[in-house]
């Protein structure tokens, strides 16, 4: 799991660093094989917690939240396709969106990788 | 028990894929040209539509061909739990297709369609007689257009009463069909979900916090989606109403209690029937079904127009002369053709003969729980009536074999396998409904054959998590599907 | 009773296994006051008598030979062949398609389906129907609704549309509530749809009766013109999915979502159902639609097969957030359709258009030669048109009524909104019409007048 990046509850993870948001292997996993997945409009305007789309197995639709504010500046287009990138490579090539954070004060809110690790293992209890 | 080898099954290709240019299958009156010249360019069709050419005899076998692919009741056991599979009577059939009976137009005098006036108005007399409720619409197409309907006529009578800006909240117990939810979001209602009590009914303790003056109706299947009675329903009902709520009743279910409980004595205000369930019309694969929808008196103001009334003459007629109706919901009467089976089968049967009916069916789902229990984990163990409710917990911790691979491994022995992975609140449920026309010898070969599985499944588990192996078809990859989007056939380039 | 399998000895073996006394005993999970105290006895009948109880109920209605009303009901042929598959157990006596291994027939039937209704509207995606097009067109207007994400909340919808569908729609809009309908009047000369001249940036979707009630064959590429502009969506509405056999397809006009109605080819068309929905819309709109989708796939092996696919949208999985509470299609309606198309193809498809539309013709010219009798709208129509009627109108329908034709529709019942349907009737006709059956009308129509 990618050391700089944080993390929600919901299992969204967001990367600092080049401000993308994904969802993490473990919320994949439980998902199992992804086949569509919705995703919200460039230049859309989130607030942290906003409902931003969805990911979808056969079975099951799980809604995506916006783990920070900001505005979608860039959507990950090979998805509409290719809705298995999710399953391959959910922490790099399956990135979901792009963001421009409107208040980095709020990062600090999320979970980093430790905490995180911890946070699934007593979910999986 | 032995498995079953099909007779001849074929690869069908679809049926465009067969088409060959220059053949007709059908018989019309001779070819004209038509008169088109009056008619602007722009709203006439440049290309024909790519349908298939083919010969009446090679559609029929074509289609022949598919039909052998169904199961269907005429063939064996079908025991979808909460689908009440029961024998479609020929009878039903036969007398559906009396031309004076159908072939009718809604254009025509109320005079000349007295018949189907009658008829209709003796199929509400007889859903009332039997519910309890003073009035049965009969237009919802299906019973969830049945839900929408009864929700709707809730809202009308709350909005009547001036309290539509507060009244939003519709209780839902977690054992609920789907089909609920969605049918209050339509409504422009917010579901709350409550939770079902240990023993598998509700408590009306989980419905307390919810009274208030928000609180729109509750919406209860009857017996619940377990099989199980709700014998606090009386109870919840007085609370809700002396909330000011109503009471809706999922009738999905009331085959188990036809005859012996009505609805409509027990304080509920308003519950659709499906008489493809209940009244034995054929499901045909997905519909058409008919999703009737009977009120107390109360709430008759708000029934759909038209409704069939009695004049002092004894002249049926359409009444649409009401002012606080929630409007139509058909274009027309309702899924006419299929109430016509369902008052067949409630002629021939009688309401004793009903009554009857529904106690075959309670014995035959509580022979076929009393054994199947021996051999599988039942996570409630009240009292059942036409249904019952195993869970593959155990199974799968021991051999890893799931519900789903059960229900295939079914299908190699001829048995429609029994409704999986519903109601949500049981893990990996294997829903079992036989319906009272199953004979014993039947109801033994499906415990017989579930039983040999479960030994299979420590024997021999691949066999049942590969199965089904005698199908023309393996399991089919729904990812694929899902991926791929094939939703038409094309034409190859 | 002949459905009752269950003999006194296997009921007795039964009991004891299930280790009760008696039958009485399974019901004692239901409270006692809940019985029902009087069991009214009502018996039962024999086959005998229960053909004789309907015969005596079809003996009090009056089935008309020459059907001249349309209005979303039209009595087309039904093939003895299509009605012998629809009739087939195996088809008739199944359940929807859950178990895909032993439901190929259905699904592989419905995938048909989907192809034709794509087919004749030419547009990518069509579904496994809906109940009629009444309460398709009420779900396409709430799937525009989706489309925009819930943030427009006003559709136009033309008065023109069937009042009967435009009822359902009411109905359906009304209880949802976050929508507002504006109603588009007709221009009372041509008949066609009053459209704005341009949108407002809060209409969802705009929505056109093609032809619409009075059978006036709309501008529909005005209409896509003036929704594409703002990016709202145009649907369309067609009482019969039959006149595509010669009409512009929805598709080809710019329309997003196009919905018809099928049963008039299903042979279902008596007393007005079931009905059968037939929906159709753009591919990227597919995931907002509502109702069962079959799609095709592979097993293990390779083997290709059908299963109902894209469920997330649907109600079992989505619960309060699916597209629609609809559960079923009307599978056995929309089997009926597709035999029927097989069998025609496009070129018995064309030959009952031909029919169609040269009878509608005849009757249409033949009426206008009666002193009195006028054409009510200019507009281009097809099968179906309006006329005006010197005298008491419900008297000469009555008069033709005796005498076995029901004459068209009148219209007086919709008067509401205009005066123009004093003494109006909407007629149509379909390939079972011949000339001798409207020489026989045209006669009584004079005879009606000189008396």
């Amino acid at each position: 799991m990618q050391k700089n990046y944080i993390f929600t509850k919901s299992h969204e993870w967001f990367d600092p660093k080049t401000n993308k948001v994904g969802i993490t292997a473990f919320a994949i996993e439980h998902i199992g094989d992804v086949v569509e997945v919705e995703l919200p409009e460039e230049d859309e305007e989130m607030d942290k917690g906003d409902e931003a789309g969805t990911i979808e197995s056969v079975k099951t639709a799980s809604e995506l939240f916006c783990p920070v504010s900001g505005k979608v500046v860039k959507i990950n287009e090979e998805l509409e396709d290719s809705p298995e990138l999710l399953n391959e490579s959910p922490f790099d090539k399956g990135w979901l969106f792009k963001l421009e954070p409107s208040d980095s004060g709020e990062f600090s809110e999320l979970m980093n990788v430790d905490e995180y690790s911890k946070f699934c293992a007593e979910e999986e209890d | 028990m032995s498995e079953i080898k099909s007779g001849i099954l074929r690869k069908e290709p679809l049926i465009f894929e067969k088409s060959q240019p220059g053949r007709e299958g059908f018989s019309l009156p001779a070819a004209e040209i038509p008169r088109l010249k009056e008619l602007p360019d722009s709203c006439l069709r440049k290309e024909d539509p790519v349908l298939p050419a083919l010969s009446e005899v090679e559609v029929i076998r074509h289609y022949t061909r598919l039909s052998h692919w169904n199961h269907c009741i005429e063939l064996g056991t079908y025991p979808l739990g909460s689908c009440t599979m029961k024998y479609n009577p020929k009878i039903n059939e036969k007398i559906a297709e009396i031309r004076g009976l159908t072939s009718l137009h809604p254009a025509q005098s109320q005079d000349d369609i007295q018949g189907a006036l009658e008829l209709m108005y003796t199929l509400e007399k007889e859903l009332c007689d039997l519910s309890g409720f003073s009035r049965v619409t009969l237009q919802p197409s299906a019973g969830a257009n049945g839900e929408f309907t009864g929700l709707s006529i809730i809202q009308k009578a709350i909005k009547e009463k001036g309290e539509a800006q507060n009244r939003k909240k519709v209780l839902i117990p977690d054992s609920a069909h789907g089909t609920n939810p969605a049918s209050v979001v339509l409504n422009g209602f917010e579901p709350v979900e409550i939770k079902s009590g240990p023993d598998g009914y509700l408590e009306i303790e989980s419905i307390k916090p919810h009274l208030d003056s928000q609180l729109a109706a509750i919406m209860v299947t009857n017996p619940n989606t377990l099989g199980i009675y709700e014998r606090n329903l009386c109870e919840i009902s007085k609370a809700v109403h002396e909330a000011g709520g109503y009471v809706y009743m999922d009738g999905a279910n009331f085959n188990a209690i036809m005859g012996v409980v009505k609805p409509g004595d027990i304080g509920v205000d308003t519950m659709h029937f499906n008489l493809h369930k209940t009244f034995s019309t054929p499901h045909g694969g997905g519909g058409p079904g008919a999703g009737p929808v009977g009120v107390v008196k109360a709430l008759e103001p708000y029934l759909p127009v038209p409704i069939v009334e009695k004049d002092k003459q004894g002249q049926y007629f359409l009444d649409t002369d009401r002012p606080s109706s929630i409007g139509k919901v058909h274009p027309f009467y309702g899924n006419y053709a299929v109430l016509v089976r369902a008052l067949v089968y409630i002629l021939e049967n009688g309401s004793s003969g009903l009554a009857e009916v529904t106690k075959r069916a309670v014995l035959n789902a509580r022979y076929l729980r009393a054994r199947l229990s021996k051999i599988l984990e039942i996570p409630y163990k009240t009292d059942t009536l036409h249904e019952a409710v195993f869970s593959d917990r155990k199974i799968k911790k021991e051999t890893g074999v799931t519900t789903m691979d059960v229900a295939k491994r079914l299908l190699d022995f001829g048995v429609h396998p029994p409704t999986v992975y519903f109601p949500l609140i049981v893990s990996g449920a294997f829903m079992v409904e036989p319906t009272e026309t199953e004979s014993l010898q039947d109801l033994d070969a499906f415990v017989d054959i579930v039983s040999q599985i479960l030994d299979e499944t420590k024997t021999d588990p691949e066999k049942v998590k590969t199965a089904p192996h005698n199908t023309g078809v393996g399991r089919l990859d729904e990812t694929y599907a899902a991926r791929s989007k094939i939703l038409r056939w094309k034409k190859k380039k | 009773m002949r459905y009752l399998p269950q003999s006194e000895f296997d009921i007795k073996k039964m009991l004891k296994e299930i280790r009760v006394g008696s039958i009485e005993e399974l019901f004692s999970s239901i409270p006692k006051e809940e019985k029902i105290s009087e069991v009214k006895l009502e018996e039962g009948r024999d086959e005998l008598h229960l053909c004789r109880f309907f015969h005596n109920l079809a003996a009090k209605n009056k089935v008309k030979d020459i059907i001249l009303a349309g209005g979303g009901v039209y009595p087309h042929n039904f093939p003895a062949a299509a009605a012998s598959i629809v009739s087939r157990p195996e088809f008739a006596t199944a359940y929807t398609p859950y178990q895909p291994e032993v439901s190929q027939g259905t699904l592989q039937a419905i995938f048909e389906f989907q192809t034709m209704v794509s087919e004749l509207m030419q547009l990518e995606v069509a579904n496994a129907s809906m109940y009629d097009a009444g309460s398709a067109l009420g779900e396409a207007l709430l799937m525009a609704y989706r489309v925009k994400r819930g943030k427009r909340k006003k559709v136009l919808v033309s008065k023109a549309i069937s009042p009967d569908y435009l009822q359902v729609v009411k109905t359906m809009l009304q209880s949802f509530g976050d929508i507002e309908i504006e109603y588009l009047p007709w221009d009372s000369k041509t008949g066609k749809t009053i459209l704005p001249q341009s949108l407002d940036k809060n209409i969802a979707a705009v929505a056109l009766g093609y032809p619409n009630y009075f059978g006036v064959i709309e501008d529909i590429s005005r209409m896509t013109t003036l929704t594409s502009s703002k990016k709202a969506l145009a649907i369309t509405v067609s009482q019969d999915a039959a006149v595509f056999g010669m009409l512009e397809a929805p598709g080809n006009l710019g329309v997003d979502i196009a919905v018809a109605e099928g049963m008039s080819l299903a042979g279902t068309w008596g007393m007005g159902g079931p009905g059968v929905g037939l929906m159709a819309t753009r591919k990227k709109y597919t995931k907002k639609m509502p109702g069962r989708i079959v799609g095709q796939t592979k097993d293990e092996d390779g083997n290709s097969g059908y299963v109902l696919t894209l469920a997330t949208r649907e109600q079992h999985i989505r619960r309060e957030k699916a597209t629609s509470n609809i559960c079923t299609n009307q599978a056995l309606v929309a089997l009926a359709f597709t035999v029927h198309l097989s069998l025609l193809g496009s070129r018995g498809l064309t030959r009952i258009n031909a029919l169609m539309r040269n009878r509608a013709l005849e009757l249409y010219e033949e009426l206008l030669a009666i002193k009195g009798i006028k054409p009510v709208f200019t507009g281009p129509f097809f099968n179906e048109f309006v006329l005006s009627f010197p005298g008491n109108t419900e008297k000469l329908r009555k008069f033709l009524a005796d005498h076995g034709i029901v004459f068209g529709i009148y219209l007086k019942k919709y008067s509401d909104v205009d005066s123009v349907f004093d003494n109006t009737i909407v007629l149509s006709t379909t390939e079972l019409i011949e000339t001798q059956d409207i020489k026989k009308t045209i006669k009584l129509v004079k005879q009606f007048y000189q008396d």
